[in-house]
């Protein structure tokens, strides 16, 4: 089979003290039903600076500077480590800062709904002007900014949504439409916010691979927001807004939703199109989620902790026709949980692991590395969630002792040596299972691994609509391409073998019948 | 405890009455598992739900307790929870949740 291929990831954070207090759910909620909370009080004093942001390790293995294992060996709590790396970009993308994020809403903003104060409209200009991957071309159509007044009016008095920068208001997001309530301010600012940081991440995409964004087919975006009017409250479509953005003139797209499990339902429908021959190039692409900012921001501040969820996650994966390098994408070897499964732990581990793994023969230890909810343990342990990757692999290896493929005994180091520890912060979709598309790359094509699986996982029911739960997941190999010429080749060998003892068995029997 | 559920145990306990309630907890950890057998006897602890300052004091296990693993079928407990038992720190779950239980719950 012509497998299609992983050609290339980005990664990209936004830093966003602000929002944490404006936009989070868990600070807006406690400021409507408890507004002089000991809590709401405290937050401002648990919010860590930029530079506190870069020398952060998950940070710094999220865009690519450090690499997961360098996580093991760093002592936890990590919030308070000095990694002695500050650097804003990495090989995978950056961490942006929050005026020049906001900047950036301004640039992906097609219906002028986000208004920015004048000054600072033109600080952020000049910073995105210097920007690597964005420059003039785009800061130039930056227009000039508003009188704050105005600003402050449309917040107090049109329920626009504030937008500040150093607890100041700077700008805010309009609504939409005066009655539509799919159109509010509020909706629009998550909206903008998720396409911005989704531009981010295609851009540094394109950044990160060979081919020019005008040879992008097709883009699927595979985020958590909704966008839509009253009539069609999640109508779309992210993707082709993304696209349009950065520049991908000759893309289409669509959305695709299945809550934290979206982004490997979208690398096993890609890697689909492209094997299909509908598309050469399908982009995978998703911004973040700013209502998730500070979500367990209460039981930080109860420890005496930082926020540490003080970031918008952003990813983007281009899936391309085989070119015999990178790795392939096993949609062959595909896990699902099906309607019928079950929720027990055994079942969706069985469905997501076992069964793919049945289909080709293999046992779980042959699986080199598992990327799964790839969450921060620094974020959820003192939260009460504890390791999320590490139960996922204690669930993996628990079943490869039930099904006699392991001794109990190997548990924990089936865990060290087929695990990781997890690096990405807690946006939902943006940990599940890809954070570790990028590494997984590098490290088939170096060939330091053979085999590395991607499961997603989505909590189905948080919409109300099913008590299901849903995830997939897909197996990434080293590419086999060679592998396969040298098989064909060794095959011919044989053929001409073959014809050479017939001819002679047949020139042997000639003789012995003369 | 997430405040639907919160507001569900609230809702089963007016609709049966609190001593014939008995709830099962699922959780991964043992704090987890502490914090969600405090909101349904002495009351959410984080003051955030349905169930602040609601004293229901009910009847509440961990699914790999062996008062919950008694009752129920082997072959069915085997197939659904035998291995998040594996995984699970279940001593450190069972003290939590005696804790909680000795301290506040009333039946």
């Amino acid at each position: 089979m012509n497998y299609s291929v992983v050609k290339g990831t980005s990664y990209i954070l936004v830093n966003t003290p602000d929002m944490i207090i404006h936009n989070g759910t868990t600070q807006t909620m406690e400021k409507t039903a408890n507004p002089d909370s000991e809590y709401i009080k405290a937050i401002g004093t648990h919010i860590r600076t930029y530079e506190q942001v870069l020398n952060y390790a998950p940070s710094q293995v999220y865009i690519g500077n450090m690499k997961p294992e360098e996580l093991e060996t760093l002592e936890m709590p990590w919030y308070d480590k000095d990694v002695r790396i500050r650097e804003r970009f990495g090989k995978f993308g950056e961490i942006m800062p929050q005026d020049e994020f906001v900047g950036l809403m301004k640039l992906s903003d097609s219906f002028d709904l986000v208004m920015l104060d004048k000054d600072f409209s033109e600080t952020v200009k000049e910073k995105l002007a210097k920007h690597p991957l964005f420059g003039e071309q785009y800061s130039s159509t930056i227009k000039e900014g508003s009188d704050i007044t105005a600003i402050q009016k449309e917040v107090n008095e049109h329920h626009g949504e504030g937008i500040y920068n150093e607890g100041k208001l700077v700008g805010c997001v309009k609504k939409a439409h005066d009655l539509d309530a799919n159109l509010t301010a509020h909706i629009m600012f998550e909206n903008i916010v998720s396409k911005a940081s989704g531009v981010l991440a295609l851009k540094h995409l394109i950044n990160n691979v060979e081919i020019g964004i005008q040879e992008i087919d097709y883009v699927i975006e595979c985020s958590e927001e909704a966008c839509g009017d009253m009539n069609q409250r999640g109508g779309g479509n992210f993707a082709k807004a993304i696209a349009e953005i950065a520049g991908a003139i000759n893309a289409s797209g669509s959305d695709i939703r299945g809550f934290c499990a979206a982004p490997t339902h979208a690398l096993i429908q890609a890697s689909a199109l492209v094997q299909a021959g509908v598309y050469k190039n399908v982009a995978i692409v998703a911004g973040g989620a700013i209502a998730k900012l500070g979500m367990n921001g209460k039981d930080h501040v109860k420890k005496g902790m930082p926020i540490l969820e003080d970031v918008i996650g952003g990813f983007g994966i281009l899936v391309s026709e085989n070119d015999g390098i990178n790795p392939i994408i096993r949609n062959d070897l595909v896990g699902k949980h099906n309607v019928g499964t079950g929720s027990s732990p055994q079942a969706v581990i069985t469905a997501l692991v076992t069964m793919p793994l049945d289909k080709g023969n293999m046992k779980i230890t042959d699986v080199d590395k598992y990327s799964v909810e790839m969450q921060n343990p620094d974020v959820t342990k003192p939260a009460g969630a504890g390791d999320v990757p590490q139960s996922n692999y204690k669930m993996i290896g628990a079943l490869a002792v039930k099904r006699g493929e392991m001794d109990k005994s190997d548990l924990m180091n089936f865990v060290k040596k087929h695990g990781m520890q997890g690096w990405a912060p807690t946006q939902g979709h943006i940990p599940s299972g890809v954070p570790y598309v990028g590494f997984a790359r590098e490290e088939l094509v170096a060939g330091y691994i053979k085999r590395a699986m991607i499961v997603g996982k989505g909590s189905l029911f948080l919409a109300r609509m099913t008590n299901l739960f849903d995830g997939v997941s897909v197996i990434l190999e080293q590419n086999s391409k060679k592998q396969e010429e040298a098989t064909v080749s060794k095959q011919e060998i044989k053929k001409l073998i073959a014809e050479a003892m017939r001819e002679f068995g047949s020139k042997l029997i000639n003789e012995l019948e003369a | 405890m997430d405040l639907e559920n919160q507001k569900r145990v609230k809702d089963l306990a007016e609709k049966y009455g609190e001593e014939n309630l008995v709830v099962i907890l699922g959780a991964a950890e043992g704090e987890a598992a502490g914090l969600a057998a405090e909101t349904v006897t002495a009351g959410d602890p984080t003051y955030a739900g349905p169930l602040t300052g609601v004293q229901l004091g009910l009847g509440v296990y961990h699914c790999c307790e062996p008062q919950f693993k008694q009752a129920v079928n082997e072959e069915v407990y085997e197939d659904q929870i035998g291995m998040m038992e594996m995984v699970l720190d279940v001593d450190d779950i069972i003290s939590e949740m005696k804790t909680i239980r000795d301290q506040f719950s009333k039946y």
